[in-house]
């Protein structure tokens, strides 16, 4: 086994890391306290090729490989953990790249991957989040064109993206089998987008509703076979929550930092907290979870960039590092005491930040039935 | 045009930098390297120029194999090739004789630019490039924050950073021009950009292919000699001036200005 990352690895590192700290650090708190999805910030990481992560090159990616992602994701993480966003129109590059034909391709990976254009991602509605089989929005053949109907909700960049991958039945007497995916623009006639959510936190990007009311798209819109959709989600998912598992892992790092620091100056009884033994256990418990969580993390990525199946290994990876995020961020304001509860020292807005992880792409729950699956099969 | 650019790896502005006990040089154990913060404007100003007149952009740089790293940062922001100055011999050099390491390397290149960095953030030295230009015998300027090639390439106009104010000067090319703040927004390395960083030309040189004798460069081919280095004095506690409003504290401020610092 070698834990080394390659010279590229290290070169990617460094500038996502020079980049992070110069052009998002300074900004993160205004754009969260005021809401600000910061699309310029975002228009710069695609000049760095940050959009295209999950396609080749032909198609305007850079098809850096998963291990590689992650590595990207928690230099990102440390900084501005809303970057997941970025995550998510990855995956809707990726999903069109890899179930779409020619035609789709070339209409909307290519400007997915230089980030011309962002991604959308539509799955959960009122009544289908972790039983996705309850998908209710349809999307009924009528002649060459299908006619979408239902609503769609806490869909992260909503009315900010511009290309969403929806989740519908073609068959609404099936289950899962009866899902398919469309590719649906914004402007489209008949798709709408509800109010934006208030959110405990992640306040830079909107998450707001989406509404089909006889939306119509033509055929050319269906990725792949109908009723194919949950397979294609599925294996998405799999990078998706490898980059999650990334992303806390770099959230965590930024709380552990900070605790750090705050330690080593925080005088109590004539010496630093961090001379405390009860302050030192907290901090070396926090950097052995972060550890564990990267190397979980990275080792998930490593058989993914093999070719091997890492349902169950990124499901672990995802699982830990977001509840490591969320007990080691949680820990940082208890060793920045009253000052890491105000919100002028950041460490609250991590704890906030690191909540949503346990949460999205599959709650920690649903991953645990994910690897009891695969431990049973 | 062809523009070379020459560039230095030093310890990243951040470090903690350490004297050795002796005094004979700092500790380089823990230092993380970065390319020369005046450097990236003329790798950026390089880039520029090659998008608007075509051409090619070549990184020149010395020191040991560490400094691979920074070279491949200047490829992956786009510079098409580098060379590489790698001996024991060339270690430990002053402007001098970095300078002449330099020119002798640029001999049987075809350039019609070169651009430095107006002083390397390490030693502060700020004198390798007007050097470097007085050995190829070309015309030099200093600290520019703007540079106009004229149409036919064969003269620039720059804007030089002077005491109160800004110097404008025509220079005939090939010229030395040493590159300050200002000048661009340095970009960075794009993913597309290091991956093809690994494949671009890479010619490294050492003494015997530079046609130098190891007496006329580094240590032993210097003009000045480092005979110690001390860390800066500790700088002492700040001094807060107590009392009731600015009538009470004013006065005694301008006390101690006058006679403490002795400032006014």
């Amino acid at each position: 086994m070698i834990f080394k990352l390659t010279d590229d690895q290290e070169a990617i590192k460094t500038m996502v890391q020079n980049f992070a700290e110069k052009d998002l650090a300074p900004y993160v708190d205004e754009w969260e306290e005021k809401e600000i999805f910061p699309k310029e910030a975002f228009k710069k990481i695609a000049e760095l090729g940050l959009f295209g992560l999950t396609c080749p090159e032909e198609y305007g990616g850079t098809n850096m490989g998963s291990l590689t992602s992650a590595i990207i994701y928690e230099e990102l993480g440390k900084v501005y953990r809303a970057m997941s966003y970025l995550s998510i129109s990855n995956l809707v590059c990726f999903l069109i790249y890899k179930n779409g034909n020619e035609d789709q391709r070339r209409k909307w990976v290519v400007p997915l991957a230089k980030g011309e254009l962002f991604g959308g991602f539509a799955l959960t509605e009122p009544n289908a989040g972790s039983d996705a089989a309850a998908v209710q929005t349809s999307a009924m053949k009528k002649g060459d064109d299908y006619v979408i109907n239902g609503s769609k909700i806490f869909i992260s960049a909503g009315g900010e993206a511009d290309v969403y991958t929806v989740v519908a039945k073609t068959d609404k007497t099936k289950g899962a089998a009866g899902a398919s995916i469309l590719v649906v623009e914004k402007g489209t006639p008949g798709f709408s987008f509800g109010k934006t959510e208030k959110k405990m936190g992640m306040c830079s990007y909107p998450t707001r509703e989406l509404i089909f009311d006889d939306c119509i798209v033509s055929k050319d819109h269906l990725l792949g076979d109908e009723g194919k959709g949950f397979r294609m989600i599925m294996e998405a998912l799999d990078g998706g929550r490898i980059n999650i598992g990334a992303i806390s892992v770099g959230l965590a790092h930024a709380a552990l930092t900070k605790a750090l620091n705050y330690s080593k100056e925080r005088v109590q009884f004539g010496k630093a907290i961090s001379e405390f033994q009860g302050i030192q256990f907290m901090l070396a418990d926090m950097a052995t979870e972060i550890e564990a969580a990267r190397l979980l993390v990275y080792k998930a990525a490593y058989m993914k960039d093999q070719g091997l199946k890492v349902t169950k290994e990124a499901a672990m990876a995802k699982k830990f590092a977001t509840d490591m995020a969320m007990r080691v961020t949680t820990d940082a304001v208890q060793i920045l005491g009253g000052y890491g509860y105000m919100k002028d020292y950041t460490v609250e807005r991590y704890m906030r930040e690191a909540k949503v992880g346990q949460i999205v792409e599959g709650t920690n729950q649903i991953q645990r039935v994910v690897i009891a699956r695969e431990l049973l099969r | 045009m062809n523009v070379v650019v020459c560039v230095k790896q030093v310890p990243d502005t951040e470090s903690v930098i350490k004297v050795k006990p002796d005094g004979s040089d700092i500790i380089t154990d823990d230092l993380k390297y970065v390319m020369n913060p005046y450097d990236e404007y003329g790798v950026e100003e390089a880039l520029q120029i090659k998008e608007k007149f075509g051409g090619s952009v070549t990184i020149l740089c010395m020191g040991p194999s560490r400094v691979v790293e920074t070279i491949r940062t200047g490829l992956a922001m786009g510079a098409d090739k580098a060379i590489h100055l790698d001996d024991p011999a060339l270690e430990g050099g002053d402007a001098f004789a970095t300078a002449k390491a330099l020119a002798e390397a640029l001999k049987g290149i075809e350039y019609d630019l070169v651009l430095c960095g107006k002083q390397a953030v390490d030693d502060d030295l700020s004198q390798t490039g007007q050097t470097l230009a007085e050995l190829l015998g070309f015309p030099h300027a200093s600290l520019i924050q703007k540079l106009e090639i004229a149409d036919d390439n064969k003269s620039a106009t720059v804007h030089c950073q002077v005491e109160g104010g800004l110097a404008v000067l025509d220079v005939s090319l090939p010229a030395v021009l040493t590159t300050q703040k200002g000048l661009n927004e340095p970009r960075y390395a794009s993913l597309p950009g290091i991956m093809k960083a690994k494949k671009k030309p890479l010619d490294t040189k050492d003494l015997a292919a530079l046609g130098l004798s190891a007496d006329s460069v580094g240590c032993a081919g210097s003009k000045t000699i480092i005979t110690k280095m001390t860390p800066p004095p500790e700088r002492a506690a700040g001094k807060v001036i107590e009392g009731e409003g600015p009538q009470e504290t004013v006065p005694k401020l301008v006390q101690l200005l006058r006679e403490e610092a002795k400032v006014i």
